[in-house]
């Protein structure tokens, strides 16, 4: 069988997935903790504990705050020590729970055995409760709310659940060391998945550059005879973990301009949202702690992870010896999509995937020079844009040419600019421009609804 | 060979009337009726088309202007009250005079008083960096410094000052137009009266966190801390999430807020001679003695009087 991917654009960053045989390691909770409360797209959470209260492991300490939002729970069992404006890895203030630990005391009904429980419960609803109530959220980057993707707008129907183990961005191992190591709940959590979506055929894709994860991944399938599900071998290809760019790889679909997933048929999720589902459900766990990848060529000692939600970024790398000296930028996520760390005491979130060190030399930007006219932005877009234009478009705030143009649909993979011979910053600029676009299309959107409210009345 | 080139003359020639004739017919058949004060009024516009009336230009402000019944809301900042009076007298309105603004930076945040926690290597507008992050210090609401306001401002009236990092208004020049406010992801410009010799107070900060978060940040940030919003007599400060605001409409201009300021995070421009705090203090304290003795002996005149009706 030939390899499936997505049918245009993408680029092919070297994988340089350091700490591939890293195995996970439990990092303890730093002595104290700061949990936002906006961990999720969407309305950020409402803190329901007060300052002096005292907090179990997994207890709710906020609710949600809006339809499109989830619950937070503690990571750490202690006091309260403040609720308040903390700044955030970007720098920018939100509203934090912190958390002095003492000791490590869980709430009751969380299975903290390794058992795996295989037997997956039958009523649907009851599971989507389940996730709801633990928080759980699409770990694959977007940290959308589980829940809603799972219960789709009336009319539509699912036909197939695509479990996304592509990591196609270099450097990120996390996802493939839970492949490795915890394929059975992982497969488990992918079965419930399936059965939530009303009994569909669930795809497992894995790139080609994890050959190991594949043929676990396989085997425990066949082992806990689950017939609905199978692996897929992907080529690799950036931006493949991408939603739309797995859809059309695994089902080649397209999902319109402005479209959900749904629309088409397709259900992605993350292999650690899967693995979160499954510790929601089988074990009544909430999502309290995720694995973190820390690695890059300057950083002395790569690993893999399992960091409590709300550990300063300070700690992870104290506890793994320290800043090397000649690290110029941390990244939190991959080298392409993830953002740049301005404050190193923000705390891991429920979506933080990596923590990534690059040198001086790899951080430096080429100058800029102009436009030739090559087309190996365009070449490059998977979602079929033409960056080149954009980013002209960006400079001079044509909103309406932006959105013709469709900038809104632009997923920010950072292809254009990965390609750019120019080194022109496309991706920076057309961000700005996707912005100016969507702002345009929100708009719209109120006033005619507005105008609806007011034909009503 | 003459009577070609006669030929091709009296062709061209005939051509050249005939299509003439038709391009008469047709302009006169679809002319388009203008009303003629549109030209006039854009006549007396500056001309920049600078947008800072909110329209495209020029010309569609003057269209917007003789279409308006009573040019409410139609004001042209660059032109100011000169350029509305003449727009004004050509279509019959009388005239209404608005407070000349200027544009104030509501930040002091200089490289020295607010020290550089990250280094910004992206690309640099202010546009792109405030949406990455919240900026290259430990202020998210101060100024980024990478002149969006400058480009976006037509008449030369911004430029960046090396030494603080930060926008600097060239009060001659700028016509208040209003293209800096819009260009400035972090809000910091204002439009501002100009007061009277341009002289005005106003708080050059925008940081909305706790005082001791602000202070760690900024050493020239409003802390909030409420003090001018206390000693002001004119009712003129109001505070609201941590920092201070003076209503230019009410401020008198005697600047004991400017003196009483703990990190110097109001501004006073354009007086004529420096502030001397320790004279405008000596004189709010004296104002507080005075206003202490009257409510004391207030206070022991009405202790007197209960003590003769409970001697009656």
């Amino acid at each position: 069988m030939s390899k499936s991917t997505f049918a245009i654009g993408g680029v092919h960053p070297h994988d340089n997935k350091l700490a591939r045989d890293c195995r996970i390691e439990v990092l303890p909770p730093a002595p104290t903790m700061y949990v936002s409360v906006a961990q999720h797209l969407g309305a950020p959470a409402l803190p329901v504990v007060e300052v002096g209260d005292k907090v179990k492991v997994g207890q709710v300490i906020a609710g949600p705050g809006g339809f499109v939002s989830t619950y937070v729970h503690a990571p750490v069992s202690g006091t309260v020590k403040s609720i308040g404006p903390r700044a955030d890895l970007a720098g920018r203030p939100v509203t934090h729970i912190e958390i002095a630990v003492e000791g490590d005391e869980w709430m009751e009904g969380i299975d903290r055995s390794d058992n795996l429980v295989t037997e997956i419960p039958t009523d649907n609803q009851a599971i989507i409760e389940k996730i709801h109530s633990a928080g759980v959220v699409g770990l694959g980057g977007a940290t959308f709310p589980t829940h809603i993707k799972l219960s789709p707008p009336p009319g539509s129907k699912c036909e197939r659940v695509i479990i996304n183990g592509c990591e196609c961005e270099p450097y990120l191992t996390s996802d493939y060391r839970v492949l490795l190591e915890k394929g059975e709940q992982m497969v488990v959590g992918a079965a419930i998945l399936a059965q939530v979506m009303g009994n569909v055929p669930c795809t497992v894709a894995i790139e080609e550059n994890k050959p190991e994860a594949i043929a676990h991944i396989r085997e425990v399938i066949a082992k806990l005879g689950f017939k609905n599900l199978e692996v897929m071998e992907m080529k690799m290809r950036y931006p493949q973990g991408s939603e739309k760019q797995l859809i059309d790889a695994v089902m080649h679909r397209q999902v319109r301009s402005g479209g959900l997933p749904i629309s088409v048929g397709a259900v992605v999720q993350n292999v650690g949202t899967a693995l979160a589902v499954y510790d929601a459900v089988q074990k009544n766990k909430p999502l309290i702690d995720n694995t973190i990848t820390v690695t890059g060529e300057c950083f002395p000692k790569q690993a893999n992870l399992q960091v409590r939600v709300g550990t300063p970024f300070r700690y992870i790398i104290d506890f793994l010896g320290g800043m090397p000296a000649d690290a110029a930028k941390v990244i939190s996520g991959g080298p392409m999509m993830g953002k740049a760390v301005a404050n190193l005491d923000a705390a891991t979130l429920k979506g933080t995937s990596a923590l990534l060190f690059l040198t001086e030399k790899q951080t430096r930007r080429a100058p800029e020079s102009a436009c030739i006219r090559c087309g190996k932005c365009a070449d490059a877009c998977p979602m079929g844009l033409e960056p080149f234009l954009l980013q002209k478009l960006s400079r001079i705030a044509d909103t309406e040419a932006l959105e013709a143009n469709a900038a809104q649909d632009c997923i920010e993979c950072g292809c254009c600019l990965y390609s750019c011979p120019a080194h022109i910053p496309l991706l920076d600029v057309i961000r700005t421009g996707k912005g100016l676009a969507l702002g345009a299309i929100k708009a719209r959107a109120a006033a005619a609804k507005a105008a609806a409210e007011a034909a009503k009345k | 060979m003459t009577n070609t080139v006669i030929w091709t003359i009296a062709i061209i020639t005939v051509l050249g009337l005939v299509l003439a004739l038709v391009l008469f017919l047709v302009a006169k058949k679809f002319k388009v009726e203008e009303d003629p004060r549109i030209d006039e009024v854009e006549k007396v516009m500056p001309g920049a088309n600078c947008g800072g009336c909110g329209f495209a230009g020029c010309r569609a402000f003057s269209e917007a202007a003789v279409k308006s019944p009573d040019l409410e809301g139609i004001f042209c900042p660059v032109g100011g009250n000169d350029v509305m009076a003449k727009v004004a007298s050509i279509l019959g309105f009388e005239v209404k005079a608005k407070a000349p603004e200027v544009a104030v930076v509501r930040c002091n945040g200089t490289c020295e008083a607010r020290p550089r926690v990250n280094e910004y290597d992206g690309f640099a507008t202010c546009a792109v960096k405030s949406a990455l992050y919240a900026g290259d210090t430990a202020c998210a609401y101060g100024c980024l410094g990478c002149g969006d306001c400058v480009s976006a401002c037509q008449f030369g009236a911004l430029s960046m000052d090396p030494a603080t990092g930060l926008p600097v208004v060239d009060e001659e020049k700028c016509t208040a137009c209003g293209a800096c406010v819009k260009a400035c992801p972090k809000k910091i410009i204002e439009l501002r009266q100009k007061g009277p010799r341009g002289m005005r107070e106003f708080v050059s900060c925008v940081n909305k966190d706790k005082g001791p978060v602000a202070k760690k940040a900024c050493a020239n940030a409003c802390i909030g801390c409420g003090l001018c919003a206390k000693t002001c007599i004119h009712d003129a400060i109001t505070m609201a999430v941590n920092i201070a605001w003076i209503d230019s409409y009410k401020c008198k201009l005697c600047r004991e807020c400017e003196a009483v300021c703990p990190t110097g995070a109001i501004h006073g421009v354009n007086f004529p001679k420096p502030l001397d705090k320790d004279a405008v203090k000596a004189r709010i304290a004296e104002r507080k003695k005075k206003a202490a003795e009257a409510k004391a002996a207030e206070a022991a005149l009405i202790a007197e009087a209960a003590k003769e009706a409970a001697h009656e």
